[in-house]
């Protein structure tokens, strides 16, 4: 089962060089592990654009869906036997670059 | 066998199989919504045919194998429509189980899994208490104060999410064990407390069947875990608690504090099974938690026989012991009304006193506030106290000793 590791960032600093340490390690760790799927860090919000092609034409619009203080700024995609396995992964992530981390399953 | 008996029996088996079905079928099917309506279908069926066909000679058996059936039924119906294959993987697994953790027991994985750290706690609330201890969702609506409609979504969102998110099926592992055990306890404890001291208004002061429904699960608990020190604890304390249940509330439907119960009121068989359970964990050398320490409190109140008879400095010293392991206000407050029967009113006042900020929207800081304030003759600032008290208060038999108290003050 797959689960997806949102890491939400609440304020503005960016990543210390600390956390980009940590964070390789836990990596790494999960890798070896056999947990590892994919992960990535976002630009930010104000580098996103909107596109809406319901209607007749694409429509673009400049900047995040959602204006929030609170936003995606990267993410885990981890692959976990059940939610205990990935939510004491989550756990360490979140320490590791020391943000929130919500945790979806995915279908 | 008469129609009595026959109800009697029906009710012990809901008491003594339900959530051993439920989790057996969970098991089974890997879906406690399945288990969940192939239980209450089972024992509906029990309800129809034992009072024609007599009590079967056991009953668990038959209850399970009844919901077996009853879930097969429905699985094979829903696959109708779809998968064909799946209910032949499903009818023929017959893998043999999963090893299971430090302790064996079905009960217990249902248990772990209904109090789900990763689920709300009044989610954890209504499922221990629908899918272990088998109370209806209309009843537990009632016993919460919640409409059914909501309590129900609460039930089905939770057991959607397990299933979702795929919340584990299993006893944790030993090194995750105590705090998982630790989060099972304080759903009891808080099904025990709202039964102890109902928060509303609009309910019976003290709620009989919720002590006992959450000293029936503590007793589970405790059979399943017999090693368990917190396990033990607890129970120990509802024990104690629940030995004055009948003492608590006056004939005029006031909360009667401990000192003016009539200690002869008090149920003996309770408090000695309490006093065993606080014994036994003296015994074990072991440090004691939180709740050992609190049952171990219980247990000097119901040793005397007479309140002046109390081993204050014991209480005082057991509440020491607790703010070590645990500094929150409100057991700093409950240390303090000790402290006033050990070193007086005036000492217990200062100690009240440090903790307003952090206690001002809790009605027992001003009610203990007005006590220690009327003892000490300031019957201005009781009064004062007692309204605040009155006014924070929800529980009817609270609310009726507090307005008695403040309309006494001098």
């Amino acid at each position: 089962m797959q689960y997806l590791f949102s890491v939400i960032h609440d304020d503005s600093g960016l990543a210390t060089p600390d956390e980009d340490a940590a964070i390789d390690v836990f990596n790494a760790r999960i890798q070896a592990e056999g947990h590892w799927v994919f992960a990535a860090g976002l630009a930010s919000p104000s580098t996103a654009t909107v596109i809406d092609n319901r209607g007749e034409e694409a429509m673009f619009t400049d900047g995040p869906f959602l204006e929030s203080k609170e936003y995606l700024v990267g993410f885990w995609i981890i692959e976990a036997p059940d939610l205990d396995v990935a939510l004491k992964l989550a756990a360490e992530g979140s320490k590791a670059c020391n943000r929130k981390v919500e945790v979806r399953p995915i279908l | 066998m008469s129609v009595i008996d026959v109800q009697a029996a029906i009710t012990r088996a809901h008491h003594e199989e339900w959530a051993r079905v439920v989790a057996a079928l969970t098991r089974r099917f890997g879906d406690l919504d399945i288990a969940e309506e192939a239980a209450a279908e089972a024992f509906a069926t029990a309800v129809e045919r034992w009072p024609v066909d007599g009590v079967p000679p056991n009953p668990g058996a038959w209850l399970t194998t009844t919901a077996r059936r009853k879930a097969i039924d429905r699985i094979r119906r829903e696959n109708k429509r779809d998968d064909k294959h799946k209910e032949a993987r499903l009818l023929y697994d017959d893998d043999p189980p999963e090893p299971l953790g430090p302790i064996d027991d079905e009960r217990l994985r249902l248990i772990f899994t209904c109090c789900h750290p990763a689920l709300a706690v009044e989610a954890r609330v209504a499922l221990t208490l629908r899918m272990v201890a088998g109370l209806t969702v209309p009843e537990i609506a009632r016993a919460f104060l919640v409409q059914e409609s909501a309590l129900g979504q609460r039930i089905t969102r939770a057991k959607a999410k397990i299933k979702a998110a795929r919340i584990p099926y299993r006893v944790p592992s030993a090194q995750d064990l105590p705090t998982r055990v630790s989060g099972v306890l304080a759903v009891l404890y808080l099904v025990f407390n709202e039964g102890y001291l109902a928060t509303g208004p609009d309910t019976d002061p003290v709620r009989g069947d919720l002590t006992a429904e959450a000293i029936r699960l503590a007793r589970l608990i405790r059979a399943l875990m017999p090693a368990d020190g917190e396990v033990a604890g607890l129970l120990a304390l509802m024990l104690l608690i629940e030995a004055r249940r009948t003492a608590r509330v006056s004939a005029s439907g006031e909360l009667v504090a401990l000192d003016e119960q009539d200690r002869g009121a008090w149920d003996t068989a309770l408090i000695a099974e309490g006093h065993r359970l606080v014994r036994e964990r003296l015994a074990s050398g072991v440090a004691p938690g939180r709740y050992q320490i609190l049952a171990a409190i219980n247990a000097v109140h119901t040793s005397a026989r007479d309140t002046r008879d109390t081993d204050w400095s014991q209480v005082v010293a057991l509440y020491d012991q607790l703010v070590r392991l645990d500094p929150s206000p409100i057991v700093a407050l409950n240390r303090a009304i000790a402290l006033a029967e050990l070193d007086g009113p005036q000492v217990a006042l200062a100690a009240v006193d440090r903790l307003e900020d952090k206690l001002a929207g809790y009605h027992p800081y001003h009610a203990t506030r007005a006590d220690l304030l009327r003892r000490l003759g300031h019957s201005r600032e009781a009064r004062a106290a007692y309204d605040r008290a009155i006014e924070l208060a929800g529980n009817t038999a609270e609310t009726t000793v507090l307005t008695r108290r403040r309309d006494q003050l001098g």
